[in-house]
């Protein structure tokens, strides 16, 4: 033992410790409780959403959201940084706001991307819809503005019968036609792969159709059901009956716990004040051995003569030696 | 100059092997209080290996095969099993107030691990192609975003997710890990508290 170890052990009792055995122990132990649990209870694997399943289930939130996209009224067309300009969901805690700082670095031109991109690949195929096309994209803004606007408030009237969508007849130019054929791309599948396209031939990156998914309205409505909402302490549970994250329950903690669950934090900053929250208790839980007071609260709690309690028993059952009660 | 021999010298100094592997502790020790951290250990390995398991099939593999579901299953209670222990750890040295006597930077190392190791574990919900990742992506991008950070680490991007979850973050938790063991076995053990009330005694 060093020299300094020596001296700071003074007058402690040690003990032979076999710590590779110890390890060995421990692995066996642990492997076999993981596989006992793992052959009785196995894992959650909820198959994922598709945007086919969306738009065959609810086709027309599927539409409603498509148009959304088109005219630039969806989630994420006025989301803001890192997508686009927007501000809809930019958090700001006074002048502190990283994400407008940190700009855009993942566009998403969502009526491009959403409708008008993937609308425009299957078009050569279909002369009408790339009439519509032409038509559309030769519009003045204002124009496309009242078609999509008589879109929104026709859908508003349309009837559902399983899976198809009759929308009443109205000045909607060629959104009509755009749309429906929206929707059969995405019944059949095809969205799912069209939004996927980025340049290159390889696929890892699915921030397109996941965001669509989000705007839809739908991955939040199958959460619920799961008890995986914000308000459901969501960022805790886990599909099925599994255990969730449950070391991040300080994290969720603050989105249910005032000022961060009310206005006006929880409209300007309701996750940029829970982040903030937690990168303090972190910075605090970190530099704890040098924030007098806090750094003796364990002295105080007591909680250590429950750890220690057969060290103490043998200390007062041995005579004093100069070292007791002084620590190096 | 032998540069090699003064690196060695220098090692046998700071980091002789009864001190990394010593036979003796002081008797203390001998208490369940003290598994916590190596069973965090054991589990890490655990997770290591079907890790590896894992992706050496690829991120579809185990929603298809039995087998592959099997060692995901081992993977997901690997990492209920790890942060049980880590907490527990995390909680029984801070009851001790283990950082005393000049060992705040084996704490500071210790905690700057367990916020790796849960950055480690939400990358590998993004990465499991199902519900959960769509879901946990989609919900934890307002908070990422809301930071600045979501500008250069896409919660939605499955390709970057799954770079950080199976090299980058377990190099690091890895790597913490070590240093935390190293700092733990060269300072060693903190000494109990004192007898006695708070404030009785000299504490430095």
């Amino acid at each position: 033992m060093m020299a300094r170890k020596k001296l700071y052990y003074r007058g402690v009792p040690t003990a032979p410790y076999d710590l590779v055995k110890e390890f060995l122990a421990a692995l066996l132990v642990v492997t076999v409780l993981v596989l006992l649990f793992t052959v009785f209870l196995s894992s959650p694997d909820e198959p994922p959403l598709s945007i086919k399943q969306v738009a065959q289930q609810d086709p027309a939130g599927f539409l409603q959201t498509s148009v959304g996209e088109l005219n630039g009224s969806s989630g994420i067309a006025g989301y803001g940084p890192p997508y686009n300009n927007s501000s809809g969901s930019v958090q700001e805690l006074g002048p502190f706001s990283p994400q407008r700082w940190a700009g855009v670095h993942i566009p998403v031109n969502t009526a491009q991307d959403y409708v008008l991109g993937p609308l425009s690949q299957v078009s050569f195929a279909n002369p009408a819809l790339s009439r519509a096309l032409t038509q559309y994209n030769t519009a003045s803004a204002g124009q496309q503005g009242k078609w999509t606007d008589a879109y929104t408030t026709a859908l508003g009237k349309a009837t559902v019968n399983g899976s198809s969508v009759s929308v009443p007849s109205c000045a909607c130019g060629p959104v009509t036609r755009m749309m429906s054929t929206m929707l059969q791309l995405g019944q059949r599948g095809a969205m799912d792969g069209l939004l996927l396209t980025t340049p290159g031939y390889y696929q890892t990156d699915y921030t397109r159709p996941l965001l669509f998914l989000a705007d839809s309205g739908a991955v939040a409505a199958h959460a619920s059901q799961f008890h995986l909402l914000g308000t459901q302490w969501g960022v805790m549970n886990e599909t099925g009956n599994y255990p969730g994250q449950a070391w991040l329950w300080l994290y969720t903690t603050f989105y249910q716990i005032w000022p961060f669950n009310t206005s006006p934090m929880g409209t300007a900053a309701g996750d940029l004040g829970p982040v903030v929250a937690i990168m303090f208790f972190t910075l605090l839980l970190t530099f704890l051995p040098w924030i007098p007071g806090l750094n003796r609260l364990p002295r105080y709690l007591g909680v250590y003569r429950l750890i220690w309690k057969d060290y103490y028993r043998a200390q007062k059952r041995r005579p004093a030696t100069p070292t007791d009660g002084v620590q190096s | 100059m032998n540069l090699t021999r003064t690196v060695q010298d220098r090692l046998n100094e700071t980091l002789p092997y009864d001190e990394l592997l010593p036979a003796e502790q002081p008797a203390y020790v001998h208490s369940y209080v003290y598994l916590f951290g190596i069973g965090t250990l054991a589990s890490f390995l655990l997770l290591i290996v079907s890790g590896i398991i894992l992706s050496m099939f690829g991120p579809q593999w185990w929603h298809s095969s039995t087998i592959g579901h099997f060692f995901n299953s081992i993977h997901f209670w690997s990492v209920q099993a790890f942060f049980f222990f880590m907490v527990l750890h995390l909680w029984t040295a801070f009851f001790q107030g283990a950082w005393r006597d000049g060992r705040g930077l084996t704490w500071v190392s210790g905690v700057i691990t367990f916020t790796v190791s849960i950055l480690t574990a939400f990358t590998g919900y993004l990465s499991q192609q199902n519900f959960d990742a769509q879901w946990i992506a989609v919900q934890g991008k307002d908070a990422i975003n809301s930071s600045g950070v979501g500008a250069f680490f896409d919660v939605l991007n499955f390709g970057q997710m799954y770079g950080f979850h199976i090299v980058i973050l377990p190099l690091a938790v890895a790597s913490l890990m070590g240093v935390h063991l190293l700092l733990v076995r060269l300072r060693g053990v903190v000494r109990p508290y004192p007898l006695g009330r708070p404030g009785e005694e000299q504490e430095s």
